[in-house]
């Protein structure tokens, strides 16, 4: 019976909005998609093919020449890729640690000094000294230039982050920690044997965002490491195989080929591709995740 | 002591009082002990991240040079904020910065809401969840990626814009010398980048409007648009203002990523249209090796930007009290 009735309601209007609902979402959808389509289908494409025709995403003339030469050479991208995975990994591991140990005392109500301590990481994000004197620091009085520290030290915490973390554990009762106070166990204790374990969801989503930061990060690495150090994280590699004529040059005399035959545009596309495709594979299986980590900080900034 | 306290009677009870009280703030101090300790790490990582850079911006008012450093160089005054209101700098930087801003917030919150709302009218399963993983995927790539893809898009020689402009006869356009189109170009890049990660929050939002609500309007004859006009509209409202006033408070901060990698490095023909706080300072400290002029753009934002944070946190205090943000 409320079968029936319901379908006599989807009146014209609502179908109608229905039906420009699929297409439009369809079309958003297509469009965040297309582009990277591009760029694969590129990478497979014959040089001489993209100078008559442009890029494409389906290749006119199909050719892994371009993949030929990025790994002709494998030694730069893989250092890259070693470099960029064991800062996403101990960032990671120490960042999340970190936030979650303050984010879980700075939320203790019966913590006296959480709202003075709050605000001293909270202000952090209200004013800023700005990069310059940022960069003097790192550079010439911490003395980090060409060390990974000055890549991996900034991204280990976010003010964004322990305010996420701070309301998630806000949602476990306060009552867990007094009971074991009651027990007899410090405040550490408390944190590491009983909390830890109970925010694993929030540990998961903040942790790939800290991740997330660190893969994708190329800023500080162009700010702080110099064309000097060998391997260099991967989106910085991309960003000087994209930008450099130098990067063409040096591969073009490593893999024997003569300069005007060098792949440019294809070989540009084929390095995006292997620094980015792992990340794109992984990613349908993490987003829920993330999706959680936006909610939760939207409810309470 | 006891002879203070005999001459002034009320004083031993304040002095006992005041020592008992610190006595208490010791102890309560010591039995926090363990959760300080655990805040000690973020303390000192802000502390030397940023607040230990902060006096760095009297940079701004000395004529900085590397063999005197900071302390020996010498101290001009307002002179390098004189120079760049006479040039212009700082009006064209603040209007880039402040304009596209207010065209991403704009723009963007619309297209969000707009999305979130459609994917609510959607029926089948798999298409949501397809369309969603899609829209949330240029949220991953780095911004590097997305100069690579507007490169792709963009390019005189080999673009798809002029394949396609091509194919219908018409003119191929030099999009990276036109300086008037760059602020479609940067905004459509935000949009396509930004509405999957933005439309969460408004969908999570309408996730939680009572389903009786909306059943009732049904059983009343309303239709998609009445209902949308209705009920959805005037549910996402205060989310919206207060992600409106949030972002507000951001105004003056720019992106740089975004604007660095599409625009390229040493794109001067562009800089009219495209040049904003952030890619300023980043050039005079990495091309012009002016430590001073950038000092000075960056204390001019963090000051202004200070304001008006202030001042739209105010605004989020007087339209809801709960989401202010001190």
């Amino acid at each position: 019976m409320e079968v029936v009735q319901k379908r006599i309601r989807t009146d014209g209007t609502s179908l109608f909005v229905r039906c420009f609902g699929y297409l439009f979402i369809g079309l958003f959808a297509l469009c965040c998609l297309l582009p990277f389509l591009v760029v694969v289908g590129t990478s497979f494409t014959k040089e001489a093919s993209i100078a008559k025709h442009g890029f494409n995403i389906w290749p006119r003339e199909f050719s892994t020449f371009a993949y030929k030469i990025v790994f002709e050479n494998p030694d730069l991208i893989i250092g890259s890729y070693v470099v960029s995975i064991c800062l996403t990994v101990v960032g990671t591991l120490v960042g999340l640690f970190l936030v979650a140990m303050t984010g879980y005392a700075l939320q203790r109500p019966d913590f006296e000094q959480r709202n003075g301590i709050s605000f001293f990481i909270y202000f952090t994000t209200l004013f800023s000294g700005g990069i310059v004197p940022f960069y003097l620091l790192i550079n010439q009085y911490l003395g980090l230039r060409d060390n990974y520290l000055a890549v991996l030290l900034p991204g280990l915490m976010s003010p964004f982050l322990i305010i996420m973390m701070k309301s998630f554990t806000r949602s476990i009762p306060h009552a867990i920690t007094e009971s074991a106070k009651i027990d007899g166990a410090g405040d550490f204790t408390i944190f590491m044997r009983l909390i830890l374990p109970m925010t694993t969801p929030a540990l998961a989503t903040i942790g790939l965002f800290i991740a997330l930061g660190y893969w994708n990060e190329w800023y500080n690495a162009m700010l702080f490491l110099s064309a000097d150090m060998k391997y260099r994280p991967l989106q910085l590699f991309l960003y000087n195989v994209i930008t450099s004529a130098d990067f063409i040059r040096n591969s073009s005399a490593a893999s024997n080929v003569p300069l005007r035959d060098m792949p440019l545009e294809s070989m540009k596309m084929a390095t995006a591709v292997v620094a980015t495709g792992p990340v794109v594979l992984f990613y349908p299986f993490v987003q829920r995740y993330f999706i959680q980590g936006i909610t939760v900080g939207a409810v309470k900034g | 002591m006891k002879t203070i306290a005999q001459s002034a009677p009320p004083a031993p009870a304040a002095v006992e009082t005041s020592k008992r009280a610190l006595r208490a703030r010791t102890k309560r101090f010591w039995n926090n002990r363990t959760l300080i300790l655990m805040c000690v790490p973020a303390i000192l990582f802000f502390l030397i991240f940023a607040y230990l850079p902060m006096p760095g911006l009297y940079l701004a008012f000395i004529k900085y040079n590397y063999t005197d450093g900071i302390f020996k160089s010498k101290f001009i005054g307002m002179e390098n904020f004189r120079f760049l209101v006479m040039t212009g700098d700082l009006w064209r930087l603040t209007f880039n910065t402040i304009a596209y801003n207010i065209g991403f917030i704009i723009f963007g919150n619309f297209l969000q809401i707009f999305v979130a709302i459609l994917l609510n009218e959607l029926r089948k399963k798999w298409f949501k969840k397809v369309s969603q993983t899609l829209m949330f995927l240029p949220f991953f790539i780095s911004f590097v990626i997305i100069g690579l893809i507007a490169y792709n898009i963009l390019s005189y020689d080999y673009g798809i814009l002029n394949n396609i402009l091509k194919s219908f006869g018409a003119e191929p356009v030099k999009t990276y010398s036109n300086s008037h189109i760059w602020p479609f170009i940067i905004l459509l890049t935000y949009l396509w980048q930004s509405t999957g990660y933005g439309s969460i929050v408004y969908f999570a939002a309408i996730m939680g409007l009572d389903s009786e609500v909306v059943e009732a309007s049904e059983i009343d004859g309303a239709n998609a648009l009445q209902r949308i006009r209705y009920i959805v509209l005037p549910w996402l409202k205060p989310t919206f203002i207060i992600l409106l006033l949030f972002s507000l408070g951001g105004v003056l901060r720019g992106n740089f990523g975004l604007f660095y990698n599409l625009v390229g490095a040493n794109n001067t023909s562009l800089y009219a249209t495209t040049d904003i706080i952030e890619t300023y300072v980043f050039r005079s400290l990495m091309n012009n090796f002016n430590f001073s002029m950038g000092s000075a753009v960056s204390l001019y934002q963090s000051v202004f930007g200070f304001i008006v944070v202030i001042t739209a946190n105010w605004l989020v205090k007087k339209a809801s009290p709960d989401n202010s943000l001190f």
